[in-house]
């Protein structure tokens, strides 16, 4: 899905350019217009740009860009979200979605800019420190852990709200914005990987962050399949073989802090949320072997992504307005659970046929 | 006095409104978490709080099309109830039905309810003519615009069901603590757990134009699991549980209310929160401090007696053939006698030093004190009457009835020593060890392990 643009004039050298300097001085958290949705939004950016004189300059297709996002979000989710399905800990990426708020507000305090780098550290810290406080709040005060995690991220939630509050005077920060992140502005921020004099290869900025993200999550699941698979087993006996459960318990936490903080950056939480949870749980309803598990979830995560962007853009067939992909693909995602609840190899008709 | 009242109440009445509608709230809803909490099931109330999110646009979007005013509360509210009500049952039916765990199952019904929700919430917003700028205040709550008349519906509501909830009192806690053991007795388990729902469900909705979908899930778990640090009995922990969630929900849209920015949900969470780490660390039931000082307490106790059996064991197989005196011993005997952890006799020792029961003698030798001889012939004594208690009762082998009692005599009381000297009818006041007591470092496994 790659876009590789032909230049018009051979050896015309022309300076570098970055769709995102130019069509996207408003960031899109900041959004001036009331009246104009997201859609018309890109949709009059686009021809902005496209009347900007650069021959090179041909943006992919909006439309395949939020696709494109949108899989790459999703699958990055659904790996560790099968682990996380596993170890009984699913309610762990809703838990840090929220917990994260106090980590942005204060990384953007001390930086005064929305410079990712920042954020997104300050978000991965606030993540980690959630699943250690449960963990101490578990250990020490012998609660059960999920109410321990609803004290957590309830109170970071708090803290990060007042956080926002107090400084809403001089800080341009949102709540709902890093609740909901918008995946229809990813189209807007495009960025050149590499080009030469015939050709550019140009990406959805959004698409990177959460490419990298899988990319990072394929390569520490593929070198600790073995660990992680003992350890979400049989916590016990990966102990007694020295595989230290607790250091892949940190390690899976810390890969769903880095996804959740890398995707609703770009694409917003409910995605996350989503996705974390409901494509490794329909997975799980068809399979009993792990691979299949990670496959199928994975399978089940790029549908809900394709069919939730198309479900949210041709709703209007059925005389509803347009509306927001992210959460259609939350919907579709759960509209796919059903079927493997129902149809299961052990679902709720078949057991009725029996 | 009472126009002093009067004009209070008449220049702050908004604020007086806000504190007593939100301690009110959270007085129910800590009353309603205490059982969420027993039941194990805290985090339903944040599948619950994020369900409501499509009724509430749904119900917009019917009374803006009717043509209603669509922010009015009382259409929100039942919307509100319905797709939480559903979202709650798909949960207990997503559990029942297949291998799934709770957690998945509230992961998938909170984040497929709160996707379709927002994607509800898009298209209802453009509908024309009515301004939905409001609803944002059910995901982070706003305390301070509630009305006279949506107090007066959320102060029934809780009445409610906080009646509701004492009036099946009985019928909760059984179904807290054993609900196999409710559903065997012919309770209707499953009627039960819908109907705890549904209360937990009415908590929520009313709450939500107060403190916001995701801060009322704290309403739910704090107070709840701050009351369980105090108290192990139900009763109490019911009346704490509700006194701190009424307290932290008062206090906090106070401070809320006189301070500019904060918002109320926010700082009451941060109130409760407060609450619950003092309780976390100083709670007497089981707080982190008392717990550990405790457990000192015990280890101390079970270091002592050991100890204390040792020496007089050692004086009785030095001196077989009359009642053992109290002589002096050397520390090597007392070193190969027992099994002991690195460094543990000479803490004991010191330990015992302290409370007065060992004195060292000239030579380096210890020797009891006057008390310690008469504690250590009691606890020794205890020992035996348990290992024969054992052999006669419990067909335990001889040899084997040493480690088995090691691990029970700290804990016996005096009642239980005079109903096992009832049982096997020896008032002697000593007795002899029903096996051989090796003293050698011994080839096979430790006579006693530490317990």
């Amino acid at each position: 899905m790659l876009l590789w643009l032909r230049a018009g004039e051979q050896g015309a050298k022309s300076p570098r350019y970055r769709a995102s300097e130019n069509i996207n001085d408003t960031p899109p958290y900041s959004q001036t217009s009331e009246t104009l949705t997201p859609r018309g939004l890109v949709a009059r950016k686009l021809k902005a740009l496209s009347q900007v004189p650069h021959p090179k300059l041909v943006p992919m297709s909006p439309d395949s860009a939020i696709i494109l996002v949108g899989i790459l979000c999703a699958a990055a989710c659904a790996l560790p979200g099968c682990f996380l399905l596993l170890r009984r800990m699913s309610m762990m990426g809703d838990a840090i979605s929220h917990a994260v708020l106090p980590g942005l507000a204060l990384a953007f305090m001390i930086s005064h800019s929305r410079a990712s780098w920042a954020m997104f550290l300050g978000a991965v810290i606030a993540g980690v420190l959630t699943a250690l406080f449960t963990q101490w709040i578990t250990k020490f005060g012998k609660v059960d852990r999920g109410a321990a995690m609803g004290i957590v991220f309830t109170t970071l939630f708090a803290i990060g709200l007042i956080m926002i509050k107090q400084s809403a005077d001089h800080v341009d920060l949102d709540a709902s914005c890093v609740l909901y992140g918008a995946i229809e502005y990813t189209p807007l921020d495009q960025v050149i990987l590499w080009e030469n004099d015939e050709v550019a290869l140009q990406l959805p900025r959004a698409a990177l962050v959460t490419g990298s993200a899988l990319f990072f999550n394929l390569v520490i699941i593929a070198c600790f399949y073995k660990e992680f698979k003992l350890a979400a087993f049989d916590p016990a006996l990966a102990k007694t073989l020295g595989f230290r459960p607790q250091l892949m318990h940190y390690l899976l936490m810390t890969m769903v802090a880095v996804t959740t903080v890398a995707s609703f950056e770009a694409v917003g939480s409910i995605i996350v949320i989503a996705m974390l949870i409901v494509p490794p749980a329909s997975a799980y309803l068809l399979t009993q072997k792990l691979p299949f598990l990670i496959g199928l979830s994975l399978i089940f995560a790029s549908a809900s992504a394709v069919f939730g962007h198309l479900g949210a853009k041709y709703i209007s067939a059925l005389g509803l307005p347009e509306t927001s992909s992210s959460g259609m693909m939350a919907t579709v995602a759960g509209l796919l659970f059903v079927p493997a609840w129902l149809f299961g190899p052990e679902g709720l008709l078949r057991n009725d046929l029996r | 006095m009472v126009t002093c009242w009067v004009q209070f109440f008449g220049e702050h009445y908004n604020t007086v409104i806000v504190v007593g509608g939100t301690s009110f709230l959270g007085a129910t809803a800590g009353l309603i978490g205490t059982f969420l909490l027993l039941r194990k099931q805290s985090l339903l109330g944040d599948a619950l709080s994020h369900a409501t999110l499509p009724g509430i646009g749904i119900a917009f979007g019917i009374s803006a099309w009717l043509g209603g005013n669509a922010k009015s509360l009382p259409p929100l509210l039942i919307g509100a109830t319905i797709t939480g009500l559903l979202g709650v049952l798909l949960v207990l039916a997503i559990r029942k039905t297949t291998r799934l765990k709770d957690d998945a199952a509230m992961g998938i019904v909170l984040s497929v309810f709160f996707g379709l929700g927002i994607a509800i919430l898009k298209m209802v917003q453009k509908i024309p003519g009515q301004s939905s700028a409001g609803l944002d205040s059910f995901i982070y709550g706003d305390a301070a615009s509630m009305l006279g008349s949506d107090f007066l519906l959320i102060t029934a509501t809780l009445a409610i069901t906080m009646v509701a909830c004492l009036l099946i009192l009985k019928e909760l806690t059984l179904l807290c603590f054993d609900d196999s053991f409710a559903s065997t007795q012919g309770w209707p388990v499953t009627f039960l757990d819908v109907l705890l729902m549904a209360l937990v469900t009415a908590v929520t909705v009313v709450g939500l134009q107060a403190v916001g979908l995701i801060l009322i899930i704290a309403f739910l778990i704090i107070p709840a699991t701050a009351a369980r640090f105090w108290t192990n009995r139900l009763r109490p922990m019911l009346w704490l549980s509700a006194m701190i969630g009424g307290v932290s929900g008062g206090l906090g849209s106070a401070i809320s209310a006189y301070f500019p920015n904060l918002p109320a949900g926010a700082i009451i969470v941060i109130a409760a929160a407060v609450v619950f780490l003092v309780s976390m660390i100083f709670g007497p039931a089981r707080g982190v401090l008392p717990r550990t000082f405790r457990h000192q307490q015990l280890r101390k106790k079970v270091g002592r007696q050991h100890l204390l059996r040792s020496v007089y064991e050692i004086l009785e197989t030095s001196q077989v053939h009359t009642a053992p005196r109290n002589l002096p011993i050397a520390l090597d005997r007392l070193r190969e006698h027992r099994v002991w952890s690195k460094g543990e006799l000479p803490r004991l020792i010191r330990q015992a030093r302290g409370e007065d029961h060992i004195e060292r003698q000239p030579s380096g030798e210890l020797r009891l004190s006057e008390s310690g001889f008469g504690e250590a012939s009691r606890i020794t004594r205890n020992h035996r009457l348990w290992e024969l208690y054992l052999i006669k009762h419990a067909d335990i082998a001889p040899s084997h009835v040493d480690r088995d009692a090691d691990m029970v005599e700290h804990i016996l009381g005096a009642e239980l020593v005079n109903q096992l000297e009832a049982e096997l009818a020896t008032e002697e006041p000593a007795i002899e060890s029903p096996h051989i007591i090796e003293t050698e470092t011994p080839s096979h496994p430790p006579m006693a392990v530490k317990s």
